[in-house]
């Protein structure tokens, strides 16, 4: 052996590891799925490719799309909140309850309609902010605790509306959930300008980049100086509010407040995100990727719609099939999904 | 002038008393060292020191001034920077990220992670460790993670900077670099507080001693006015000393640990040992020797490419735990945060897991042998706890480590592999934890240590030596410390050896 072998720089050789070059691909890993499915959906009825059922599709997604960006974020840093289900039905049917008359099953306060938009938006922050009070200070686990209130929110919907749709929509709650511009719906342009505001800052500022931090190592991210449960409390109140924000397209879409708004919906909001590569254990995913897991549902459950699924049988496949997806998605990402 | 002091400091967890009226004050520009048994309270003055705990009464002054408030953790780090016992490297990021997390230098108000990277690589570079900041700090070695740790401590510019046992997770090299850097600092005039239970290491960078001792401040002087031996005697007061276990060599009893051409691609090649019931084998090696990813595939944390391991005459399943360990092997992983403990289960659920058929019929384990089981482990191996109820996440580093061990020579194991058995345990305990050890090689057990440290494998009948991948040097009894360490660092035995 010639020369003195140095251990430093022997010691320091990183472990080869092809999982590494793949990580960077690991958000488009969804595209070829959306690319099949897009496919599938040509062949199965002329009818998918045209204009008019994608911007249907789309559409359909947004409420969806909203829950999953707020649930993707809380997940990555390392919580959990069920109740956006019951906040994107509760938050509108108090607001309207709060402006419409008596007779259209309102709370007889007949406040100006003018404060509908704002209310149902404030109520999605109080319910995030109570939450997040339920879990930092009370040291509660995220998952009860939000189980219990989407109980309760629920419960309150009922309570507060009598159990009544609400029909009696001011235009004003009604705009943003069925106003066009520039061709287009605008709850598909609110969605892609907030999914690229969320991408932009969890990928690029430091307050997105501690959440992945706190999500990674709790611990590791107070010690760094990270002000930890400030930034959870802010992810939560935000959650809520684009919960809420859901609420009053999903008002808009339907000209309506169902009694059961949004009910059942959390099922899909977490396979969503589990599908685009959002861990449950914190940490890990990116907004990227879950919008594609919300492409690949609603691309699945158009072309199950215009296969003529019967209706009786179409939610048994549907779940079905999402979570054949999750098996795909583990089997190709490689990775556990913890 | 006096740098940083900690005053009077007390702090209580429910009934244990980590700190007892103790401090230590430090004056400007030297490298001063705290040590102490494990559980002697030297962590606990480290989050006091860096402002993630408060001390129940006692005072911080940084240069004479009050320490900042708990919540103002940007004043706190332009104070102090800190390399924790416990990791705080976060897995699931960059190595890059990790070394700026919570400080990513931005351009017009965005991260700049083009800048991040090429500033990571020269924090990296500047510190020699060839890690591309890249990498997901996952995917990490737990001496490469520990490398990373110790080069954000020293990036941040601080003038005062904490290492809590930097050195129990790196080579004989690493920390030779680490402390050439630390005399750099120093030069510059930075502060230290260094923690080690490697005594030597005190006395090669410090210049002045804190002992520690059940919590309390026993003794501050200067390196040189105090020899080795007063400096254990304080930090253990007048215990008695363990003797050393009387084991009579290993007869040629059957093979519990059969290795045949092992190998796995780029870690180890070709790698072939045998272990003997009863007998001790150490294994010994540097960071990139290989030796550790060998112990993991032993375990069946990995899967060779090639090769068999037989464990007491059956071939488990490669790369399953669950499998080796029912062939009849202990192991002692060396990440123990991660592979060893159950953070949140007590002290006795811990120790007791891998002896759960002993502990009552059909599946059931009894509340009381389980006590009575834990309450003689904590004896045994000087465990420092509040009590077998106390959950493990609360004791001491070191104690941490003494729980993992009990636990591994528990289930009475036909083969061992212990990795880096010491790394982190106080001399005392260091002895009662080998005099353990082999005890279980005297009653019939095959004991395979894994180790940097040739303290470590002073009992063993053989030793190996492993250099990048390959086991180059075989010793029998009676070897020498200087042609050990020849080979460990790859020096041929054939062109000799000087030093
Ligand atoms: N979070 C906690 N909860 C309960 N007890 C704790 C906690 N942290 C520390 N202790 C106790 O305080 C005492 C001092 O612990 P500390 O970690 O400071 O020891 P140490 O001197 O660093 O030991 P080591 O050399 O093993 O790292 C121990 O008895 C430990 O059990
Ligand atoms: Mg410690």
């Amino acid at each position: 052996m010639t020369g003195t072998p140095t251990l430093a720089t022997a010691k320091a050789e990183p472990r080869p590891h092809p999982r590494l070059r793949l990580a960077r691909f690991r958000d488009l890993a969804l595209v070829p799925a959306i690319l099949v499915l897009v496919l599938v959906g040509a062949l199965i009825d002329p009818v998918f490719l045209t204009r008019d059922n994608l911007v249907n599709v789309l559409q359909q997604q947004t409420e969806l799309s909203l829950l999953v960006l707020a649930e993707s974020v809380i997940l990555i840093a390392g919580k959990f909140d069920l109740s956006l289900e019951s906040t994107i039905g509760l938050a509108p049917a108090l607001a309207l309850g709060l402006v419409i008359p008596t007779a259209s099953h309102g709370l007889g306060t007949n406040w100006p309609t003018a404060l509908a938009i704002p209310i149902c938006l404030l109520t999605g922050a109080v319910i995030g902010a109570f939450n997040g009070l339920l879990i930092l200070r009370f040291k509660l686990s995220a998952f009860i605790v939000t189980l219990g209130m989407l109980i309760v929110l629920r419960g309150l919907q009922i309570g507060l509306t009598g159990g009544q749709n609400l029909f009696d929509i001011p235009p004003s709650v009604l705009y943003l959930g069925n106003a066009t511009w520039l061709g287009l719906p605008a709850s598909i342009w609110i969605c892609a300008v907030l999914f690229a505001a969320g991408i932009l800052a969890l990928g690029f500022l430091r307050a997105g980049r501690a959440v992945y931090a706190i999500g990674g190592n709790v611990d590791a991210a107070r010690a760094a100086g990270i002000r930890t449960d400030r930034v959870v409390w802010l992810v939560l109140v935000v959650g809520s509010l684009l919960a809420a924000l859901a609420g009053l397209l999903m008002t808009g879409r339907f000209g309506s407040v169902a009694a059961a708004q949004g009910q059942g919906m959390i099922f899909t909001v977490f396979a969503a995100a589990v599908i685009g590569g959002v861990s449950l254990d914190g940490g890990k995913g990116t907004l990227f990727g879950a919008l594609c897991g919300v492409l690949v549902i609603g691309l699945i459950n158009n072309i199950l719609t215009l296969g003529g699924v019967s209706a009786q049988w179409i939610q048994a496949i549907y779940g079905g099939i999402i979570l054949a997806a999750l098996v795909l998605a583990r089997l190709t990402s490689g990775k556990a999904q913890d | 002038m006096t740098a940083v002091a900690a005053e009077h400091i007390t702090k209580r967890y429910g009934a244990t008393t980590a700190l007892d009226d103790a401090g230590v004050s430090l004056r400007s520009g030297e490298t001063h060292a705290l040590v102490g048994r494990n559980g002697a309270g030297k962590s606990t003055l480290v989050s006091i020191l860096t402002g993630l705990q408060r001390a129940d009464s006692g005072r911080v002054t940084f240069d004479g001034e009050p320490a900042p408030p708990l919540a103002d953790r940007d004043a706190w780090r332009q104070r102090v920077a800190c390399v924790y016992q416990k990791s705080t490297i976060i897995p699931t990021l960059t190595v890059g990220e990790n070394l700026f997390l919570n400080r990513q230098q931005s351009r017009r108000g965005l991260i700049d992670w083009h800048g991040l990277r090429r500033r990571a690589g020269e924090v990296l570079g500047r510190y020699g460790v060839a890690i591309d900041p890249g990498m997901v700090a996952g995917d990490l070695t737990v001496e490469q993670t520990q490398l990373v740790e110790i080069a954000r401590a020293l990036s941040f510019g601080a003038k005062f900077i904490i290492l809590d046992e930097p050195t129990a997770r790196l080579d004989a090299a690493a920390i030779e670099r680490l402390f050439e850097r630390m005399r750099d600092l120093r030069a510059a005039g930075v502060t230290f507080l260094f923690i080690s239970h490697h005594l030597q290491e005190v006395y090669e960078v410090c210049q002045r001693v804190t002992v520690f001792r059940d919590a309390k401040h026993v003794l501050t002087a200067g390196v040189d006015d105090l020899p080795h031996d007063e400096l254990v005697r304080a930090m253990t007061g007048d215990a008695p000393v363990t003797a050393a276990a009387a084991r009579s060599s290993a007869g040629d009893g059957p093979v519990v640990l059969d290795v045949r051409g092992l190998t796995l691609a780029d870690r180890f090649d070709d790698v072939s040992l045998e272990v003997r019931a009863g007998e001790m084998v150490g294994l010994i090696g540097s960071g990139s020797s290989g030796k550790n990813a060998l112990a993991q595939t032993i375990a069946g944390l990995l899967k060779a490419d090639a090769g068999t391991v037989t464990i007491a005459g059956t071939t488990p399943k490669p790369g399953s735990v669950p499998a080796a360990l029912d062939a009849g092997l202990g192991y002692l992983p060396q990440d123990r945060h991660t592979e060893g403990l159950v953070p949140l289960l007590s002290v006795a659920e811990n120790a007791t897991m891998t002896i759960g058929k002993r502990l009552g019929p059909a599946g059931i384990a009894l509340p009381a042998r389980r006590r009575e089981a834990a309450v003689a482990m904590i004896e045994e191996y000087d465990i420092r706890t509040s009590g077998p109820e106390q959950p493990v996440n609360g004791l001491s580093g070191g104690n941490a480590q003494k729980v993992v061990l009990a636990r591994a020579l528990a289930s009475d194991p036909k083969a061992l592999v212990l990795v880096s058995p010491t790394a982190g345990v106080d001399v005392r305990s260091k002895q009662s934890l080998l005099t353990a050890v082999v005890r279980a090689a005297a009653g019939g057990t095959g004991v395979l240590i894994v180790s940097d440290e040739l303290d470590d494998v002073r009992d063993c009948d053989r030793v190996l030596v492993m250099f990048h991948g390959r086991v180059v040097h075989h010793a029998g009894k009676g070897w020498d410390d200087a042609t050990l360490i020849g080979a460990v660092e790859g020096v041929r035995e054939e062109k000799g050896f000087a030093e």
